[in-house]
């Protein structure tokens, strides 16, 4: 038997890898993945709870549902960002596109 | 077939004609009106499929039609939409859906369709006609289309949805938002000639003034609301809820709650239906266009007020239990006393739409009374006969106006006001249709006996008063049914009758089929329609129709309210009146030349000239609510207070300042301040500059500063929240 | 340790070390990759926990469809194909300590939650995944939310489009 606290804590060290790597890297894509480790996270959780406190209901899965696709539509976006970023100013590094620097 | 999805369907497809029109198909004006009526028809069938399955069904106030889903949570509760068609909704949705159809359709004929376009017209304007060549080469005016004629076709949809959705809705909250969308289009088609100064000032009334209305009925709905938790009428006029909400007392001592929501309804019923003190707004509205007049001012959005008010009717009477009929009996007064005070002054106007303005007043104010003693049967009733006839009433009169500027045009004069009864006259030969059924329709307003629908509609009402033992509301609505005969004769004498009294009147011209064949529908109508509610105890008449209306309208409620025994009192007093008036009138205005002054003129002397002026309630207005607030703004917080005290004490210290400021430059500043100074200044810009380093513009730098934050917050929060036991 | 608990370490280790990997490895094409792996892992874990559909709609979305537009980024964003330069900012150990930081505060409050040990319950004996469809689609329960996530991706699609689109 696994213990809920151990998905809860797996999820929460995937949550901090993805954060880490939304923070730490130059790369936009880099960072972009980072977010989907993060949003990957939640619905480690979202689905864990489901299955630990209320199967009957599937509240959880749904909203995992929802998660996926805000994901696919945020993945869609960024990327179009990037791309566009790209196109302007041939990088893709987060740092290198300030233009409200003061 | 199941009627519940045609419900929702209902209101819907003059909303696409709305979106489609302002849009799409702007600029093609056939297009444009082929949508408009087309869609509009769609609902029209629409309604008469639900209508005719209403009607079939049995116990349909047990079991109405209706469907609902959720729309939103509300913490543990869930509000729900839905749609109902109980008997009062389907007799509502009868006469709206056919009033509409005959609306859109005149309206093609109104805005002169296939008319040239006019070389000075502008939009916002009334077009002011165009030159046209006849086959002999000889040059004449005629009128021209009016420039933005598809823009009007997408606002009169964009009402019929909202009107729609308010007799379809099963709620309080999606009635409110029907009626706010009327209360819009209202604004934007009493302000279509926006070109018009004085058509833009009667929107802004219009639309203020309702506000006032509003505001109270919203405050109402939020009161239900709290109290109860729900909107819709099945569960709020539950024995349960109501018998609750008369029990909770209000925050006003001596109220019970739902006295207080019922007062604050009502008043939305007072702003939208121009009751006293709110009825200024009603004439003014008549600067739109006719149909506009017809549409929004007769048959369907001032009756969405009577409507609601039947519709809250338990709500109204909950109190009755506890002996407390405060509120019925403010309705009642309000009702009786705007019935009687508006027809003293249609008494006295002379333009031809003013007069039914004033008349819709009067005759909203017969409804509301007779909701404040009971017979709210009988004000539904009445609400169905006025639509008709009112609607067919304005029609008409906007056909004679359209006459008359067609005479206007002919003689090219154009200083003669085309609105004025008293530059009519002897238009019965020119305009035999229109006449004919303006005939109709005067006589219906004036309680025709037995022939017109408004002599049931309205005898069903004063039976109810003197029935009930409400003498005073029975005399006065007497009085102004007496009043009420004698001006609908005074407009149709001036009008139709006599000699012209204009060389335009003498010119005028009937109008073209688009305007006439609603006419003659809504005629039709304005007799029958009264014929589904004739009292069982009529001499003669009574059982030979079943008075279906009254069985069918008063299981509403359940428990339909007893038919009141039959007494001639009020039979006789409606027939005396209505016939006496109409023949006063026509004694009065019989002879009347043209440039003479109006004979009641000089029969009232003084009092006429208070009529004329509408008892100076606007000038009254003018000097309490709007002088006294422009003023407020203009003199006394602008000039005086903001100019003069704050500017003033702003200059005087400014010059105070000035003075100490330059002796202390020459005295301290210049030797001691000015090195400290340059001090501060020199290091803000030094500090400046390497603050200016944290703004990066690196979205990472930024989400880390506001990570750092969370962190040390959130475990702040913690850790406070561990130290409390 | 059970079968189960060891299949559960299993997986988890390969979650993580492929998401360690996704953070710091130099070449973003193998981050990229490491990220797919470390996606499958999460589905297998959603298998583990019997939500099948999950499972399947993880491995379709994200391995398919996510990871496949993010090797597209990657490769249309490139000049060539040599990795200029530090793929971390210099104050990457700021982040490095936050991330940790607020690990071990979410570990310390999970360790304090009550009842996280118990077991799971059985599952009912309707379909998971029957249920999860009439969750999404009867109006009274998520109908609208559903709906609305479809004009979400609408509108996401018509951005990117017009984002990423040629102007010329």
């Amino acid at each position: 038997m696994v213990p809920l606290s151990w998905y809860l804590i797996v999820a929460a060290a995937l949550f901090c890898l993805g954060l880490y790597g939304v923070l730490a890297r130059r790369n936009s894509v880099a960072i972009l993945m980072g977010i989907e480790l993060m949003l990957n996270a939640v619905n480690l959780n979202l689905v864990a709870f489901w299955r630990y406190l209320e199967p009957a209901r599937m509240s959880g899965q749904v909203f995992a549902v929802m998660v996926f696709a805000v994901a696919a539509a945020e993945a869609a976006v960024g990327l179009a960002l990037i791309i566009s970023l790209y196109r302007l100013k041939r990088t893709v590094v987060a740092d290198e596109a300030d233009l409200l620097r003061g | 077939m199941p009627l519940e999805p045609l419900l929702w369907l209902i209101p819907l497809p003059p909303l696409v004609a709305f979106f489609v029109i302002l849009l799409f198909t702007r600029s093609h004006r056939r297009l444009s009106h082929t949508l408009a009526i087309g869609l509009l028809a769609v609902s029209w069938l629409l309604a008469m499929i639900v209508f005719a399955g209403a009607v079939r069904t049995g116990g349909l106030a047990e079991h109405p039609i209706q469907s609902s889903i959720p729309w939103f949570p509300t913490g543990s509760t869930v509000f729900s939409i839905g749609t109902l068609i109980d008997p009062l909704g389907a007799v509502t949705l009868f006469f709206v859906a056919w009033t509409l159809l005959a609306i859109f359709v005149y309206s093609v004929g109104y805005h002169n369709f296939g008319q040239p376009r006019g070389e000075h017209d502008t939009p916002g304007l009334p077009p002011h006609g165009a030159r046209s060549m006849d086959a002999s080469g000889h040059g004449h005016s005629v009128p021209s289309v009016e420039p933005l004629y598809s823009r009007f076709f997408a606002f009169i949809s964009l009402f019929a949805f909202g009107m729609l959705l308010l007799v379809v809705s099963d709620n309080l909250l999606t009635l409110f938002v029907g009626w706010e969308i009327m209360g819009l289009c209202s604004y934007l088609l009493i302000g279509f000639w926006y070109g018009k100064d004085s058509a833009k000032r009667a929107a802004v009334k219009a639309f203020l003034t309702t506000r006032v209305g509003d505001v109270f009925m919203l405050l109402g709905l939020a009161t239900l609301y709290a109290q109860t938790g729900t909107l819709s009428y099945r569960t709020l006029f539950s024995h349960e809820v109501l018998a609750r909400l008369v029990e909770t007392p209000s925050y006003i001592p001596g109220l019970s709650m739902a006295a207080l929501a019922g007062l604050l309804l009502f008043m939305g019923t007072v702003g939208k239906s121009a009751q006293w003190p709110l009825h200024v707004w009603l004439p003014d509205a008549m600067e739109g266009p006719t149909p506009v007049s017809a549409l929004i001012h007769a048959a369907t959005m001032v009756s969405a007020g009577v409507y609601l008010i039947v519709r809250c009717f338990p709500l109204l009477t909950a109190g009755l239990v506890h002996g407390s009929s405060f509120t019925l009996s403010l309705i009642a007064f309000i009702g009786a006393f705007s019935a009687m005070f508006a027809a003293t002054i249609a008494l006295a106007q002379n333009d031809i739409k003013r007069v039914l303005a004033y008349s819709t007043i009067s005759q909203l104010g017969y409804m509301v009374a007779a909701v404040g003693i009971g017979a709210y049967v009988a004000a539904a009733f009445h609400l169905l006969t006025h639509a008709f006839f009112k609607a067919l009433l304005f029609l008409g009169s906007g056909s004679v106006i359209h006459g008359v500027e067609h005479g206007v045009f002919h003689t090219g004069d154009h200083q003669v006001d085309a609105q004025d009864m008293f530059n009519m006259g002897g238009l019965r030969r020119r305009m035999p249709i229109t006449f004919a059924t303006f005939l109709i329709g005067g006589l219906a307003l004036s309680g025709f006996p037995l022939i017109t629908a408004g002599f049931w509609s309205k005898d069903e009402i004063l039976a109810d008063a003197f029935g009930h033992g409400h003498l005073v509301v029975f005399i006065t609505l007497a009085l102004s049914a007496l009043l009420t005969a004698f001006y609908t004769a005074r407009q149709i004498t001036l009008t139709f009758l006599g000699e012209p009294r204009s060389e335009a009147a003498r010119h005028a011209h009937e109008s073209v089929w688009t305007m006439t064949a609603p006419l003659v529908l809504l005629s039709v109508f304005a007799i029958a329609a009264g014929w589904v509610g004739i009292p069982e105890h009529f001499p003669g008449l009574g059982g030979v129709v079943p008075n279906w209306f009254h069985e069918f309208v008063g299981s509403t409620l359940g428990e339909a309210p007893e038919a009141v025994a039959f007494s001639a009192v009020p039979l006789l007093t409606s027939i005396g009146v209505a016939l006496t008036g109409l023949g006063l009138g026509w004694l009065v205005y019989r002879r009347v030349p043209a440039g003479a002054p109006d004979p009641l003129a000089r029969a009232l002397g003084p009092v006429h000239t208070l009529l004329k002026n509408k008892y100076y309630f606007d000038e009254l207005y003018d000097v309490i609510l709007v002088r006294p607030l422009r003023w407020f703004g203009e003199t006394f917080v602008y000039q005086w207070m903001d100019r003069g005290l704050i500017d003033g004490i702003l200059h005087g210290i400014g010059r105070l300042a000035g003075a100490l400021g330059s002796f202390f430059r020459r005295a301290i500043d210049l030797p001691i301040i000015n090195g400290f100074g340059d001090l501060v200044g020199e290091s803000t810009k030094r500090a400046g500059r390497s603050l200016r380093v944290l703004q990066t513009g690196r979205v990472q730098q930024y989400l880390l500063i506001g990570l750092v934050n969370v962190v040390v917050v959130g475990a702040l929060l913690f850790y406070l929240s561990a130290l409390r036991p | 340790m059970t079968i189960a608990q060891v299949i559960f370490v299993v997986i988890s280790a390969v979650v993580l070390v492929s998401a360690v990997l996704v953070v710091v490895s130099r070449n973003i094409v193998h981050a990229a990759l490491w990220l797919i792996l470390s996606l499958f892992g999460v589905a297998a874990l959603f298998a583990v926990l019997e939500a099948g559909f999950m499972a399947v709609v993880q491995v379709v979305i994200y391995v398919g469809a996510i990871a496949t537009l993010i090797i597209f980024a990657i490769m249309l964003t490139r000049r060539e194909m040599r990795e200029p330069g530090q793929q971390t900012h210099r104050w990457w150990p700021l982040p490095a300590l936050l991330a940790m930081a607020l690990f071990a505060g979410l570990a310390w409050l999970l360790g304090s939650l009550p009842g996280t040990g118990a077991a799971p319950p059985a599952l009912a004996g309707e379909d998971p995944v029957l249920l999860l469809g009439q969750a999404l689609l009867s109006p009274e329960q998520y109908m609208l939310p559903f709906e609305v996530a479809s004009v979400l991706l609408l509108a996401a699609l018509v951005g990117a489009i017009v984002i990423a689109g040629d102007s010329r």
